[in-house]
């Protein structure tokens, strides 16, 4: 016993093993009051298919993907000490820190897979809607609003603003709304894509360079407020946006790209390998953007901005150049979820889902996309999970309790969240070390 | 005309009640290494600030030589347009991007002055990549040249004062500077680390051909490295001249020691 938990290996493999089991027991049949023992005989005995292939027993599965979570893990640690190998040579070769590879292919690769199975794995109608509108959109929205308030520092409570415009974009210009659409309308959605995104990206212009001037606790005054104009404008410009009644019917998206022909439909599915594509893109650009100089501009200007001004750095033009990256992300999301969902309703896009997006980063992590999509989809499951099979004594408006409790168990544990980004962290340990600048006086006096 | 980067005409800066800088004019010529000095609450700091536009002057005209040999006036622009033009400054108390490494500082400075290729960046096309390069080569440069090579990859909030200075001037150097503002570089630092100082600025102004203004309180690395020094009293300019003048200009003496005649054949320090 005592060379087996010795042996890294074995522990890792028992520690999979024993955790796959228990997911086997709780997921199995359950038992009843005559043959109290049959829940568990049967989470391990009962007949199972390995995902459609090949006829087998339950616990044969779970052994599998107690090998599965093993290999995962022990590529993770492999991957980790050479990144450990390279920092450390880091210090005769000082570029290798700043090139760290923004990109961890083999983490992408595995999640990608992961997740272009995941609708056969989980072949549920609700997890599949689920998928798409709860997990996939917000996701998506959580990677935008991280440009925002993780890599530029500035807190949007208006976020959903964006999401919105995206949405009601492609209802116009698919000719759904009661005002006319651009060329007679009855464009294709796919056609909303980059006109919603440009169409998005200039409101946020129009909103930030303004409004970005402000700092702090101002600028999300005035976000907060701009959210708040856009829902009241959707609900009671009744001739333009057909008020709270929402958009006619918007068409599915049509792809026909030489060979390519495909016709979207009120299915799921097809919008999440949608989403996923757009996803993927969008956080290999986000990446890439972190560790260009425009990322490291965005550092800079978050710790001091009197310092980042002093190297000529423009602060205004970053952090709207920031804005509008984070709302052309939303407003694809509107695009997507409007041509999913057949319509867009005001009442979609609510202070709340706002606050919503903020909880998913911060829950994840500011400024670390992987902490974030990891975050937002944890929160996510777990609140599509509440909706799906709602525990005893549950009910839907408890959600915000528990969210709130989590939340501030968060602060207390993780404060920089689950999985931070190294500048955060160290950010944070900084200030409360009582290093950085925030806004003293400028004569360098105080020390 | 242009060879004077810093030409400073009746500055007056005013916070409410309170007077910064009174009437101020004062001149740099190109190449020069120029001090300014005065007890605490004089005016330097904000002498600099209005230099470099974080502060704005009432009253006055401050006009400035670019790279291309331009006069342009200071008044009116912003600090990150200030600094594009060729003015570099530290501060103070010193401010680095104290979560990034030392290199990750020093290449902030370098990379700042190029254009912004949002695109680019995100798919790290040859424009960024070729930009990355040439602002890691200068930044390896800098590290080299101000000493701090070996520690470019430390956290820069765990450098010693001597270090972080040193630092500040590197990240202010990568921005191609045409004069370097330097705020107090000495204070906090040991005397061994003084002298490495001394060297550095001189350094800085012969090798690359930077001008340099500095405040400070130390004496000692004041004579021994500016050409020509002004004195500033509750906001205004009491005196001008050679480190050998000033040395000896009664009302400096005054100004820095109160009017005890006794204490008159010290050095101001
Ligand atoms: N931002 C500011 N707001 C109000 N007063 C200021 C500000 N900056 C400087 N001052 C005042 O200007 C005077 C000169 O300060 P400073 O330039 O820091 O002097 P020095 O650097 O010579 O010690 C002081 O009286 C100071 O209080
Ligand atoms: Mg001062």
């Amino acid at each position: 016993m005592q060379t087996f938990l010795r042996n890294p290996h074995l522990r890792r493999f028992g520690i999979s093993f024993l955790v796959m089991e228990l997911v086997a027991l709780m997921t199995g049949p359950p038992g009843s009051t005559q043959t109290p023992t049959a829940g568990f005989r049967g989470s391990f005995f009962e007949a199972s298919s390995f995902y459609g292939l090949f006829r087998t027993q339950r616990w044969v599965v779970f052994l599998a993907l107690a090998v599965v979570v093993f290999a995962i893990w022990s590529g993770w640690l492999t991957q980790g000490s050479v990144i450990r190998t390279t920092t450390s040579k880091a210090l005769t070769y000082p570029r290798a820190v700043t090139q760290r590879k923004p990109v961890r292919w083999s983490l992408l690769g595995v999640a990608l897979i992961v997740a272009l199975l995941l609708p056969r794995i989980v072949d549920d109608a609700f997890w599949h809607s689920a998928m798409t509108e709860q997990i996939g959109v917000f996701v998506l929205l959580a990677t935008g609003l991280n440009v925002v308030v993780g890599f530029a520092g500035l807190l949007d409570l208006g976020y959903v603003a964006f999401y919105a415009i995206g949405a009601y974009t492609t209802a116009w210009i698919t000719g759904s709304l009661p005002t006319p659409a651009p060329f007679h309308g009855h464009f294709d959605p796919f056609v909303a894509i980059p006109v919603a995104i440009v169409i998005v990206m200039v409101a946020g212009i129009l909103l930030g360079a303004p409004t970005l001037r402000l700092r702090g606790d101002y600028l999300a005054i005035v976000t907060l407020g701009f959210g708040e104009i856009v829902t009241i404008f959707a609900n009671n410009l009744y001739g333009i946006t057909g008020g709270s009644q929402g958009s006619g019917p918007i068409p599915h998206p049509v792809l026909h790209v030489g060979p390519l022909h495909y016709v979207w439909s009120l299915k799921p599915v097809p919008y999440y390998y949608l989403l996923l594509v757009f996803l993927v893109i969008f956080l290999i650009a986000f990446s890439l953007l972190e560790h260009s100089r425009i990322g490291r501009a965005w550092t800079a200007i978050r710790e001091d901005e009197v310092a980042a001004e002093s190297v000529g750095i423009n602060p205004l033009k970053y952090k709207v150049m920031a804005f509008a990256i984070g709302a052309s992300t939303a407003g694809f999301a509107g695009v997507v979820t409007a041509s999913q969902s057949n319509n867009v309703f005001p009442s979609s896009f609510t202070l709340q889902s706002s606050i919503n997006i903020l909880v998913l980063v911060i829950f994840g992590g500011m400024g670390s996309i992987f902490g974030v999509v990891v975050g937002a989809i944890i929160i996510q499951v777990a609140y599509s999970y509440l909706l799906h099979t709602p525990p005893q004594g549950y009910q839907s408006a408890d959600l915000y309790m528990y969210l709130g409790a989590l939340l501030v168990l968060m602060m207390i544990f993780r404060p920089s969240g689950l999985i931070p980004s190294r500048r955060r962290q160290r950010e944070m340990v900084l200030s409360k070390a009582g290093e950085g600048h925030m806004d003293e006086v400028l004569t360098g006096d105080t020390p | 005309m242009s060879d004077l980067i810093f030409n400073v005409d009746s500055v007056t800066l005013r916070f409410g009640g309170v007077v910064s800088l009174n009437d101020v004019s004062l001149h740099q010529k190109r190449g020069e290494i120029l001090a300014v000095i005065g007890p605490n609450g004089a005016g330097k700091t904000s002498l600099f600030n209005s230099l470099t536009g974080v502060y704005q002057p009432q009253e006055g005209s401050i006009f400035f030589t670019n790279r291309e040999g331009k006069v342009i006036s200071i008044i009116g622009k912003k600090a990150h347009r200030v600094a594009s033009a060729g003015v570099a400054r530290t501060f103070q108390a010193s401010r680095m991007f104290s979560a990034l490494t030392t290199f990750e500082n020093v290449k902030i400075g370098a990379e700042s002055h190029r254009g912004i290729g949002v695109i680019g960046a995100m798919v790290k096309g040859p424009r960024t990549r070729r930009g990355e390069r040439h602002s890691d080569e200068r930044t390896e440069e800098l590290l080299k040249f101000v000493g701090l090579y070996d520690k470019a990859n430390v956290i820069s909030s765990s450098l010693s004062y001597g270090d972080r200075r040193r630092l500040e001037i590197a990240r202010g150097l990568a921005t191609d500077p045409q004069v370097l503002l330097l705020d107090e570089p000495a204070a906090g630092t040991n005397p061994a680390e003084k002298i490495q100082l001394t060297e550095l600025i001189r350094k800085v102004r012969d090798e690359m051909g930077v001008s340099i203004l500095l405040i400070e309180h130390d004496m000692k690395l004041v004579m021994a490295l500016a050409e020509r020094l002004y004195v500033l009293n509750f906001g205004s300019v009491i005196a001008e001249g050679s480190p050998e003048a000033i040395r000896s200009n009664p009302v400096v003496i005054e100004a820095y020691l109160g009017s005890s005649d006794d204490e008159s054949e010290k050095s101001p320090s």
